[in-house]
């Protein structure tokens, strides 16, 4: 956009329930663009990143070691052959959900709470997909071969086995991470652009003007923009839900009590949303906060992410519920004691935990509009969401493994500190891309919300 | 070579072409090589391969010469490290007859233990020895073995097996040794053998015995002791008793409806216990409800592998069993000089009913009294025997199979008192660890440092070498040339697999130099002594038969003409008889009295019933550690008469109140990289005035705990007020285990069949196999037959090249074992029944770990295999998590030693050693299936009935597996699996395993109620 053009001041006023009152383009674009093009990187920033950063080099240090002597330094053992790994890859999976859940679903409905939080909810998604990513390759015994789940033209003429769930992971994940990333992407090109135009480092101009790719702002431009966007949320729209749904084909294709189950795919994707969006939450409040976003990160936002996560927290209440009955009412002997050793057995604490952080505070506190709209309980309720949902991976994983159909076979899963390292690791790695990109790149979109500003200008004026 | 020399000389094919024109063309040629006479092919051969080139042989450069004197250089300290044999050795152009690279041989031989021989057949590749097999010509071992058999090879190729002559702790020479022999020969002769001492383990070799023979006739002065720590004096004075004379026990099981065992573990130690596990196992084999089963009664102390098996188990105190030996006998009519009442403990009318179920079997039942009873209790079992009328049917006497049958604690309490007394000048010891495992009241180690002279022959450079002068490592049974008896005296030859790999010599070949025959080898030395006893004109004819047989034939001796002495001492209310707690010592299941301690397999070996492993405990009953406040892996004091030692505790089902069974073999100080420091010494409370049990036990809980590791667990749970063990009842819940009794059977013969809900052949999308062509293979396993006594785990674990992964990792529910042994308990705690299920690779035709891998690394098989391609795993490990069975193992580490040279050898070649990050499970054998195979089409012919036999199938003593082809409807698996009890595991989850199980049956007296 061409600020030299002579354009109708914009001004929002008065305040609109998704956008601060007194908001203008220009004042839009400094304030966002602000974050990234100042001069002084703020203090709590290095400390944030700095913190992160220990973590990448314990995650560093355990996947050395990993490579270097097997995956036996973990807990895993036999019957619990997949442990904190396969955990992690689902938790992380699942946060990547909300992102493009937010981006491309919310885009086709036309939502406007989306604009000011759909940049970090995407980058979210690129980031917790990468952390995930990184585990199905982490945890294979041989992980040098990894290659070997494509179907690349072998000399031996070897194909994967189509039948695995995993090879069909590959091809879900793959291809989730490919769409979100170019969805992603393209959200940014026209703030590359502004920040080209903004930034007076001569060589912090040319690297953003090679990241917008000859950006122009021209009509034609802004059209193609919007076309390929609404293209790529059309694909990333079926992918939200397919993705999960293959993850927890991983589980419910095997014979496993616990695993084997037709309700996990729409009982993933409902989980998946509800961490991902807790996860928004999470790392929304805390960059508001610092930033001093509150103008573009309203309490109405805040407020409709709260529901959503009641709204998704139902649908798991509800997964669980009949799991639970279903584990009963099939009349199925292995199922029955799955269950019953899930609530009484050796596990039956993280059981309950996991019942009352998904389930019990969330339920009962997300009812309430002051909490909703209080950022420090908001905040704490969705940490309690999120260690809920990591236990219930954890109680499915590990679980129903431990004791499933041959009582000789039984075992218990212990995570050893390599198991730990990897876990905080893989968030530290997390925060790291997230520090990074809120130092480098718009956390919130400034064309749309300056599109935003447009449009409720436009619309208190009729 | 550069491409311009190659244009300089063209290959001159032509001229090669003229030569071949000018011979006429009748020339046979097979080659271009075959030409190679003519000067236009060398020519051109000198051209393409100029290092063959004369002229370049001819001039050297100075460039060529730096290279080679620098590479010569290197070389020249190489050589240090290379053993040339000073023999003059033979290239191998011309390779010996028989041996194909690729094709094994196997040679008969035995194996010595506790002296007794079991026939072996060795597996032996390109001259390597890698598998055990019992030699089915030999009538201790009827093709299978026990579990030290299986592990005797890993001890040969055990790198920490003594290597060098020690002289004072030093290395030494030979030489010298040999030298000093010598002398020492001089010296004695003089002394007519005065200060002249021998100390050996029990000696069954004939050819040794007349070593020693003449040894003793030259020195007549001096003397030869023995001792072992599990010496089977008891058995020898009970016999004495009975007889007034020694004489050996054979029982034959098979002429035997009902069998009482009094704390006797005949299948599983003792001579002979491969071949009573294989007869008793035939008396009890059921193919119809028209079968018939003996019935065994068993008296014991503590579960053991014999007990588990029986009717009716009663569990007793070991110095209770004799007060039910004298009241068995009482009531049989044995005349016994006082009256004696069954103990507490025995069911009203328990007796009763035993006496009436033998005395309705007369002549076909045995009384078999354990090693570890006091000699009363064999002098009533063979005066039970007698009255029943089994002697010369079900149990017959032969002369002692042993050469020189000695009480051995006395014998060693010879040689200390005569060590005190400063009567020893020379102790020579043949094999043996008296240091370590001599009993505390004998401090063997004192007495010993009072020789002047001390040798010490042995496998290992042990507790005891470190104390001798002269220690000279031996060479293992399948490095050397031996002979030894079996339990029914059939003698059999030990014939070296391979030459000594450290050097080591045999007993024999030391003897020989006293003997004053310096020189023979162990060959000549065992030849000469058959020569002399069977001559003939066509001796080397016979000899190599025997060889090949690996049995001397009528050898065994024959039936002995016995006369009971009147009236046997009845059991004395002793010391044994008040209150407190008693101790109790038993062999180690797997390590038996430490001489295997340093063999990781042994080790890693789950014990029978408790499935410990890596250690040794003080175990005690449920009632007793609930009185006493000790729960598994506590540290407890153990103190006998003055002396104690720290022990973990352990509780054991099944074992008989108010005492603790400690387990010897453990706490060695001096074992080697896999033995030392493990577990605790019990020797140390151990007294050669009581060395089975003792009464006076204190214990003494600490505050120390100690971690145990087993690979099975258990957990005993209160439930409704009543303590069960929660895996067991949810595996008789879910029809894992199917157990009935005989009488049950017979009535409802299909009781333990799979409903036909659960055999119905669900549908599925993907197209079925065709299993109605070739070979269909598949499994059966008869839990009536299936004793729990380990063979085919190790049988396994030998042909599979299965790795040892060490405590902490099986701890951690890693072990690799890919057949494992479930133990089961039914009923009351204290009085369990014991059941065990042997558990390979089930082999599913709708294999639930084939359709989620990945990678298509475990694959199905046109036969029905369900086939592991190592190469191509991952190790996402999601085949394991979804075997339904749990018989999948993973290499989470690089667990298969790579690195030690000496254990290369005992691979198996034709099984892949296993890397990192792979899954491995049970593959049937696959490689001996494919053996067959390519014989059968050499042959243009199909595999027969019980060609192809699995390694767990072919060492089961009991023949419990049985494996074949399942669409052959005449071979034996398809008729197991068309038995009524045939069941399969797991049916209703529609895997469809090849493997299938015959249900137990238990043969009750309905007089006894349980």
């Amino acid at each position: 956009m061409d600020p030299v053009i002579e354009e109708k001041p914009s001004l929002v006023t008065p305040e609109s329930p998704w956008i601060g009152a007194g908001q203008s383009y220009a004042s839009v674009t400094d304030k966002i663009g602000g974050i990234v093009l100042t001069e002084k990187t703020p203090k709590g920033w290095f400390l944030g990143f700095g913190i992160a950063i220990i973590f990448v080099l314990i995650l560093n240090m355990a996947i050395s070691y990993l490579f270097a002597v097997g995956v036996g330094i973990w807990g895993i053992n036999v019957p619990i052959a997949w442990g904190f790994a396969i955990v992690n890859f689902v938790w992380w999976i699942g946060i990547g959900h909300a992102g493009t859940l937010i981006s491309a679903f919310l885009l086709l409905m036309r939502q406007k709470w989306r604009t000011s939080i759909n940049r970090f909810a995407e980058a979210m998604t690129i980031f917790a997909v990468m952390c995930a990513g990184m585990f199905p390759l982490l945890h294979m015994g041989r992980p040098w071969l990894f290659y070997w789940m494509f179907p690349y033209p072998d000399t031996m003429g070897v194909w994967p086995q189509f039948r695995s769930p995993l090879v069909w992971d590959v091809f879900a994940v793959s291809t989730y991470f490919t769409v979100s990333l170019l969805f992603w992407y393209t959200g940014l090109i026209p703030d590359f652009g502004t920040f080209r135009d903004k930034a007076k480092n001569l060589f912090v101009k040319k690297i953003y003007g090679m990241l917008s790719m000859g950006w122009r702002g021209s009509a034609v431009h802004w059209k193609r923009h919007e076309t390929a966007s609404l293209l790529l949320a059309g694909i990333a729209t079926p992918l939200v839900v397919s993705v999960h749904t293959v993850v927890s084909f991983d589980f419910t294709i095997a014979l496993v009590p616990g695993w084997h189950s037709t309700i996990f795919p729409p009982y993933f994707v409902a989980g998946a949303i509800y961490s991902g969006f807790a996860m928004v939450v999470m790392l929304g409040i805390p960059l508001r906060k610092f930033y001093h976003l509150e103008a573009f990160i309203t309490e109405r936002h805040l407020n409709n992410m709260a529901k959503l996560l009641l709204a998704t927290g139902f649908i798991v209440t509800y997964s669980y519920v009949m799991e639970t009955f279903m584990a009963f009412y099939s009349g199925d002997q292995y199922e029955r004691y799955m269950m019953m050793n899930r609530m009484t057995g050796p596990y039956a604490p993280w059981y309950w935990l996991l019942v009352a952080c998904n389930i019990v505070i969330p339920m009962t506190f997300l009812w309430s509009h002051k909490i909703r709209t209080n950022t420090v309980s908001l905040f704490l309720i969705a940490t309690t969401v999120q260690i809920g949902m990591w236990l219930e991976r954890f109680i499915i994983v590990v679980t129903s493994l431990h004791r499933d159909f041959m009582p000789s076979a039984w075992g218990m899963y212990y995570p050893t500190k390599w198991d730990w390292a990897v876990l905080t690791g893989s968030m530290g790695l997390f925060l790291t891309l997230f520090y990074l990109f809120i130092r480098v790149m718009p956390a919130i979109s400034i064309f749309e919300v300056r599109e935003l500003v447009h449009k409720t200008v436009e619309e208190s004026a009729h | 070579m550069s491409g311009k020399d190659n244009l300089q000389t063209p290959i001159d094919l032509a001229a090669v072409r003229s030569a071949l024109a000018k011979s006429g063309g009748k020339r046979m040629w097979r080659g271009l090589d075959d030409l190679a006479e003519s000067r236009e092919f060398r020519d051109f051969r000198d051209h393409e391969y100029p290092y063959d080139d004369p002229k370049s042989r001819l001039g050297v450069s100075r460039r060529d010469f730096l290279k080679v004197t620098g590479a010569a250089t290197t070389l020249l300290g190489l050589t240090a490290c290379t053993k040339l044999p000073v023999e003059k050795i033979v290239p191998y152009v011309n390779a010996p007859e028989q041996i194909i690279p690729g094709h094994p041989l196997f040679y008969a031989t035995s194996i010595p233990f506790r002296g007794y021989g079991t026939g072996l057949l060795v597996e032996s590749h390109m001259g390597r020895p890698t598998k055990a097999e019992g030699n089915p010509d030999h009538p201790a071992s009827l093709g299978s073995t026990d579990i030290y058999a299986q592990a005797s090879l890993l001890d040969m190729y055990d790198p920490d097996r003594s290597q060098v002559v020690l002289r004072e702790g030093h290395v030494g020479s030979y030489s010298d040794f040999l030298d000093l022999l010598k002398e020492l020969r001089g010296q004695y002769l003089a002394k007519k053998g005065a200060g002249l001492r021998f100390l050996t383990e029990a000696v069954t070799s004939p050819a040794l015995a007349d070593q020693f023979h003449d040894i003793l006739t030259q020195f007549p002065q001096a003397k030869w002791h023995q001792y072992e720590p599990l010496a089977r004096d008891n058995v020898r004075a009970g016999a004495k008793m009975a007889f007034g004379e020694y004489v050996e026990t054979v029982y034959h099981f098979d002429q035997a409806d009902v069998v009482v065992a009094l704390d006797s573990d005949f299948m599983s130690s003792g001579p002979g216990s491969v071949r009573y596990a294989r007869e008793f196992s035939n008396k009890r084999r059921v193919t119809g409800p028209d079968s018939s089963m003996s019935r065994f009664y068993a008296v014991e102390c503590t579960p053991t592998v014999t007990g588990v098996q029986a009717d009716h188990r009663l569990r007793l105190k070991s110095s209770d069993v004799d007060a039910v030996a004298g009241s068995l006998a009482a009531q049989l009519g044995v005349k016994v000089n006082s009256v004696v009442t069954a103990p507490a403990g025995v069911p009203a009318g328990w007796i009763e009913a035993v006496v009436r179920d033998l005395q309705n079997h007369k002549g076909a039942c045995v009384v078999v009294a354990g090693e570890q009873q006091p000699p009363v209790v064999h002098a009533l079992a063979h005066a039970m025997n007698d009255v029943l009328g089994a002697v010369g049917k079900s149990v017959t006497y032969t002369e002692p199979v042993e050469a020189n049958p000695t009480g051995q604690f006395q014998s060693l309490r010879e040689l200390a008192s005569d060590l005190d007394n400063g009567v020893v000048e020379t102790l020579v010891l043949f094999g043996g660890n008296p240091v370590y495992d001599a009993p505390a009241d004998i401090p063997f180690l004192d007495k010993l440092q009072k020789a002047k002279l001390r040798i010490h022959l042995s496998l290992y450079d042990n507790e005891t070498a470190e104390y001798c002068h002269w220690h000279i490592p031996e060479a293992h049974y399948l490095e050397s040339w031996g002979d030894a008896r079996a339990y029914d005296g059939t003698a059999g030859i030990i014939q070296p697999l391979i030459a000594p790999l450290y050097n080591g010599v045999s007993a024999h070949e030391i003897l020989t130099v006293l003997q004053g025959q310096e020189g023979r080898t162990g060959h000549e030395i065992v030849r000469e002594y058959w020569m002399k006893q069977k001559p003939g004109a066509n001796f080397d004819e016979q000899w190599e038969v025997w060889l090949e047989k690996g049995v001397i034939p009528d050898t065994a001796f024959p039936p002995k003409k016995v006369a009971l002495k009147a009236g046997v001492d009845s059991p004395v209310a002793g010391s044994s008889r008040e209150g407190g707690l008693e101790v109790v010592f038993r062999p180690d299941p797997t390590v038996w009295d430490g001489r295997y301690t340093n063999n990781g397999w042994l080790q890693e070996l789950p014990k029978p019933v408790s499935k410990l492993t890596w250690d040794n405990v003080a175990s005690v009953s449920p009632t007793t550690a609930q009185r006493l406040g000790i729960s598994n892996g506590d540290v407890l004091k153990v103190s006998m008469g003055g002396r104690s030692v720290t022990a973990p505790a352990w509780i054991s089902v099944g074992q008989a109140d108010d005492c603790f069974v400690v387990y010897l073999g453990y706490g060695r100080r001096r074992a080697g990289r896999i033995g030392t420091g493990i577990g605790y010494d019990a020797y140390v409370i151990r007294s050669s005035q009581s060395p089975w049990f003792a009464s006076g036990l204190q214990i003494q809980k600490t505050s120390d705990t100690y971690k145990l590791v087993t690979t099975q667990h258990h957990r005993i749970m209160k439930e409704n007020g009543v303590e069960t063990e929660i895996e067991s009842q949810t595996a008789f819940q879910r029809g894992l285990l199917r157990v009935g009794t005989l009488e049950n059977f017979k009535q409802n013969p299909d009781f333990a069949k799979n409903p036909p809900e659960e055999t119905t052949q669900a549908q599925s999308l993907y197209p079925p196999y065709n299993y109605k062509e070739g070979y269909q293979w598949g499994m059966s396993i008869d839990l009536n037959a299936c004793i729990g006594c380990n063979a085919c785990v190790i049988a396994c674990q030998a042909e599979n090249n299965i790795a040892v992964v060490g405590k902490d990792q099986v701890s951690r529910g890693r072990e690799m074992h890919w057949l494992r042994i479930d133990s089961y308990f039914q009923g009351d705690l204290d009085q369990p029944k014991i059941y065990n299920e042997p558990v390979p690779c089930m082999q599913c035709e709708n294999a639930p770990c084939e359709y989620v891998c990945p990678v298509g690394a475990t694959v199905h098989s046109p036969e029905g295999l369900n086939e592991m391609i190592y190469n191509r795993c991952v190790g996402t490990r999601y085949c394991s998590n979804n075997c339904t069975y749990k018989v999948r193992h993973f290499n989470f580490f690089l667990y298969s030693d790579w690195n030690t040279p000496s254990l290369f050898g005992l691979r198996n070649p034709d099984v892949t050693v296993r890397s990192r990050g792979v899954m491995e499970k049970c593959t049937y054998c696959v490689q001996r299936i494919n053996e067959v195979k390519i014989k059968a089409e050499e042959a243009n012919r199909t595999i027969q009935d019980g060609e192809v036999q699995t390694a767990c199938q072919q060492v089961c003593p009991t023949k419990a597996i049985v494996f074949g082809d399942i669409i052959d409807s005449n071979s034996r698996v398809a008729k197991l699996k068309g038995q009524s009890r045939n069941y399969t595991l797991l049916a209703d989850l529609n895997t469809r395993p090849r493997t299938t199980y015959l249900a137990k049956l238990r043969n009750s007296n309905p007089e006894i109620k349980e």
